[in-house]
C-alpha cells in the first residue's frame, strides 16, 4: 500500500501534468486487486476516500497552508469573545492611529490596528465580522447546496419536465450575477438582516449545485451499478441516495469549498452597498464601506478589513484548489465564476 | 450556422421574456404588496390609492401584464416614485458612466489576462508563471471594491495623481473623462483578468498537448507559428466564453465600485432604489442588467461562428 503512496503525484496543480504513477507494482492483501485500467495502459488503483485526500493534500503545500487559516478564521469566528481584545462596540477616541494608545476615564487602551470613525477598535471588529462572514458563508452554501442537490439529482434522474423545469430556471439565473440578484431578493424581499442575506445569496448560488449535480448524474445514472441496483427492484429514492449521490460526493465537495470563498464576497459586497446586515453589526463590508467616507484621514479603517476579506477568500481558494486536483476535478465542471 | 445563430436568438428572447415575467409577478408577490412597503405603515388611504393608480396596480393582472410589456417594448419602464422622472430618462443619464467603467475593466482585463496567460503557459514553472499565478490567486480574491480603495489610497490619496471622486463626462474632453474612470476601470479589471488568465493560461497548456501541435512540432514549424496560428486558434474558443460570461464580474463589480469613487451610474441607481424602496426603478435596473448579461452571452455565442470551425461548418458546439 504504501507504495504508490510516495510515487504518486496527486498533489500535483496543473492539468497538464503526466502522471509517473504506474501503480502495477502495488501489493494487496487479499483478493482480486481492484483496479482501472487507463488509456496509457498503466493500471491505476483505487484508492480509498481518505487515502486520497490524505496522501492528494499532503504533498501540496499551497492547499495545505489554506487549509491552515481556513481553520484559523473559523477559530476566530467561534472564539471571538476571547480573541478579540475588546467588545466590538466599546467606543474608545475616534481615529485613532494603529499602534497607539487611547486614554479614556477607565484608563489606557492599545489599538494594534487603531479605532474607526466612532471609536471602535478596528480589530475587535474585525475579529468579531469573522463570525457574520463565517455564519452566512457556511448557511448559504448549506441552503443551496440542499436544495441545489435535491433539485439537480430529480431532475438528472428522471428527465422529462423536470429537467426542461430546472434548466428554464438556470437559463434564468444565468441572466444575474449573484451580487444583482441577491440585491434584487433583498429588495423584494423586504429589509435588511442576516437571514435576508442568507437566503438572497443562498437562492443565488442554487443553480450552481443544481447543474453540477444534474451533470454528474446523467452520466452515474447509465452506470452498470445503477441498472444493477435498478434489476434487483431497488426503488428510485433509495437508487438516488445510495447509489448514485455517493458517487457524485468529490465534485460537490470541490463545489462547496469553491463557493464559501464567493458567498463571503457577496456578503461583503452586500454588506459594502448597505443591503447587507443591519448597520451596527460588525462585518467586514460595512467597515470598508465606513471606512471609504475617511479615506483621506483615516487609511487604516478601511484597509484591515480589505485584507482580511482577502486572506481569508484566497486560503478558502487555495484550499479548494488543492481539493479539485486530488479529486481530479476538471476546472469549468465546477463553477468558481 | 445560420440555424445555430437563429436558435441563439430565440433563446435569448425567451430568457428576457422570463426574466420580465419574473420581475413583475416578484414586485407583486412583495409580502404586504408593495404600495405599503414603499409608503409605509401610516401612509394615508387617499396616498396608498393613487399611488396604486399611478403604478396601474389597480387594474386586472392580465392587463397589467399586458401594459407592462407593451410599454417595456415601447421603451417606456414607468417613473420614479421619488422624483418623478421617467426612468429611462435617469437610465440615458447613468448608463454612459456605468459602460465607460466596464470598457475600461474589459480592456485592462484582456490587456493583462491574454498576454499574462500565454507566457504562463509557455514558460510553465519558471519564475514568470508563478508570477502570474500567484497574482491571478490575489485577483481572485480580492473584491473590487477593495480594490478601488486601495488604488484611490495609493494615486488619489497619497500620491495626489488622479481624482478619486465624481465623473467627467467624455464631452468635457476624453483626458478627464478617463482621468476619472481609469482607477474604477482597474479596480473591475483586475479580478476579471485574475479569471480570465487562468483560463487562457490552463486552456493554452491543454491545446498544447493535442497530437496535433506534436504534428506541428515535428515537421519543424516556426514556434511562433506554431503557438499563435495553431495553439491560439483552438485555445482561445474556452476563453471567449469565459471572458463573456464573466462580463457578470464586470457588472457587479461596477456597481460597487460606483461606490467608492461617488460615480451616480447603474449600481448607484440601483442601491438607491433598493434603500428608497423605489421599486419601478429596481425592476428597470434590473431588467437592464438582465438584458446586458443576455445581450453579452448572445455575443459570444455568436462570436464563436467566426472562430470555431465546427460551427461555422454547420455543426453544434
Amino acid at each position: 500500500m504504501t507504495d504508490y503512496e510516495t510515487t504518486n503525484d496527486c498533489g500535483g496543480t496543473d492539468s497538464d501534468r503526466v502522471d509517473t504513477d504506474g501503480g502495477v507494482d502495488a501489493e494487496y492483501p487479499g483478493a482480486a486487486p481492484p483496479e482501472r485500467f487507463r488509456d496509457d495502459g498503466f493500471v491505476e488503483p483505487r484508492r480509498t476516500f481518505r487515502e486520497r485526500l490524505v496522501t492528494g493534500l499532503g504533498n501540496d503545500r499551497k492547499a495545505l497552508a489554506g487549509a491552515v487559516v481556513v481553520v484559523g478564521f473559523i477559530a476566530t469566528a467561534l472564539f471571538a469573545p476571547i480573541i478579540a481584545p475588546y467588545d466590538p462596540n466599546t467606543t474608545f477616541t475616534i481615529l485613532q492611529e494603529p499602534a497607539t494608545s487611547s486614554t479614556t476615564a477607565d484608563g489606557e487602551f492599545f489599538h494594534i490596528l487603531g479605532t474607526d470613525s466612532f471609536g471602535h477598535d478596528v480589530l475587535s471588529r474585525i475579529v468579531y465580522g469573522a463570525r457574520v462572514s463565517l455564519l452566512v458563508a457556511a448557511a448559504t452554501v448549506l441552503f443551496a447546496f440542499t436544495i441545489g442537490t435535491v433539485i439537480g439529482t430529480v431532475a438528472g434522474y428522471y428527465g422529462g419536465w423536470v429537467d426542461s423545469l430546472l434548466m428554464r430556471y438556470i437559463d434564468f439565473q444565468w441572466a444575474f450575477p449573484t451580487l444583482i440578484l441577491a440585491a434584487g431578493i433583498i429588495a423584494f424581499a423586504g429589509g435588511l438582516g442576516v437571514w435576508n442575506v442568507i437566503i438572497a445569496i443562498g437562492v443565488a448560488f442554487i443553480d450552481d449545485f443544481a447543474r453540477l449535480v444534474r451533470g454528474e448524474v446523467l452520466s452515474i445514472r447509465e452506470e452498470e451499478y445503477v441498472m444493477a441496483a435498478r434489476a434487483v427492484g431497488m426503488g428510485d429514492t433509495r437508487i438516488m441516495s445510495k447509489e448514485i449521490l455517493p458517487n457524485a460526493v468529490a465534485p460537490i465537495i470541490v463545489q462547496v469549498t469553491l463557493m464559501i470563498p464567493l458567498a463571503i464576497l457577496a456578503e461583503a459586497g452586500l454588506s459594502f452597498l448597505g443591503l447587507g446586515v443591519t448597520p451596527t453589526t460588525p462585518t467586514w463590508g460595512l467597515m470598508l464601506s465606513e471606512g471609504r467616507q475617511f479615506i483621506s484621514q483615516a487609511w487604516w479603517i478601511s484597509i484591515f478589513p480589505g485584507f482580511a476579506i482577502m486572506i481569508t477568500v484566497l486560503a478558502f481558494n487555495m484550499f479548494g484548489d488543492g481539493l479539485r486536483d486530488v479529486f481530479d476535478v476538471k476546472e469549468g465542471e465546477v463553477s468558481d465564476r | 450556422m445560420r440555424r445555430y445563430v437563429a436558435k441563439r436568438v430565440l433563446h435569448a428572447i425567451f430568457v428576457m421574456w422570463l426574466v420580465a415575467t419574473v420581475v413583475f409577478f416578484g414586485l407583486r408577490a412583495i409580502p404586504g404588496g408593495p404600495i405599503r412597503a414603499m409608503l409605509g405603515p401610516e401612509a394615508t388611504p387617499s396616498a396608498v390609492e393613487s399611488l396604486r393608480t399611478q403604478l396601474g396596480l389597480d387594474q386586472p393582472l392580465y392587463v397589467q401584464y399586458a401594459e407592462w410589456f407593451s410599454g417595456m417594448l415601447a421603451g417606456d419602464l414607468g417613473t420614479s416614485i421619488t422624483t418623478g422622472q421617467e426612468i429611462t430618462t435617469l437610465i440615458a443619464a447613468a448608463f454612459p458612466r456605468t459602460f465607460s467603467i466596464a470598457i475600461v475593466g474589459v480592456i485592462v482585463g484582456l490587456g493583462l489576462a491574454i498576454p499574462a496567460g500565454i507566457v504562463s503557459a509557455t514558460r510553465k514553472h519558471e519564475p514568470a508563471d508563478y508570477v502570474a499565478t500567484v497574482a491571478a490567486f490575489l485577483g481572485l480574491s480580492m473584491p473590487a471594491f477593495f480594490i478601488g480603495i486601495l488604488l484611490a489610497l495609493v494615486f488619489g490619496v497619497r500620491l495626489g495623481l488622479l481624482p478619486i471622486f465624481g465623473y467627467t463626462p467624455i464631452g468635457e474632453g476624453f483626458v478627464p473623462w478617463l482621468r476619472s474612470i481609469i482607477l474604477p476601470g482597474i479596480a473591475v479589471g483586475l479580478p476579471y483578468a485574475a479569471i480570465v488568465m487562468r483560463m487562457m493560461r490552463s486552456s493554452l497548456l491543454e491545446t498544447m498537448n493535442e497530437p496535433y501541435m506534436t504534428t506541428a512540432r515535428a515537421k519543424g514549424i516556426d514556434s511562433r507559428v506554431q503557438l499563435y496560428k495553431h495553439a491560439m486558434q483552438n485555445a482561445l474558443i474556452p476563453v471567449v466564453t469565459v471572458a463573456g460570461i464573466q462580463v457578470a464580474l464586470i457588472l457587479v463589480g461596477s456597481v460597487t465600485v460606483e461606490i467608492v469613487f461617488g460615480i451616480q451610474g447603474i449600481g448607484r441607481m440601483l442601491v438607491d432604489s433598493i434603500i428608497d424602496r423605489n421599486y419601478p426603478v429596481t425592476q428597470a435596473v434590473i431588467l437592464l442588467v438582465a438584458a446586458i448579461m443576455v445581450f453579452a452571452n448572445l455575443a459570444v455565442d455568436i462570436l464563436y461562428t467566426f472562430i470555431d470551425p465546427r460551427i461555422r461548418y454547420g455543426g453544434e458546439p
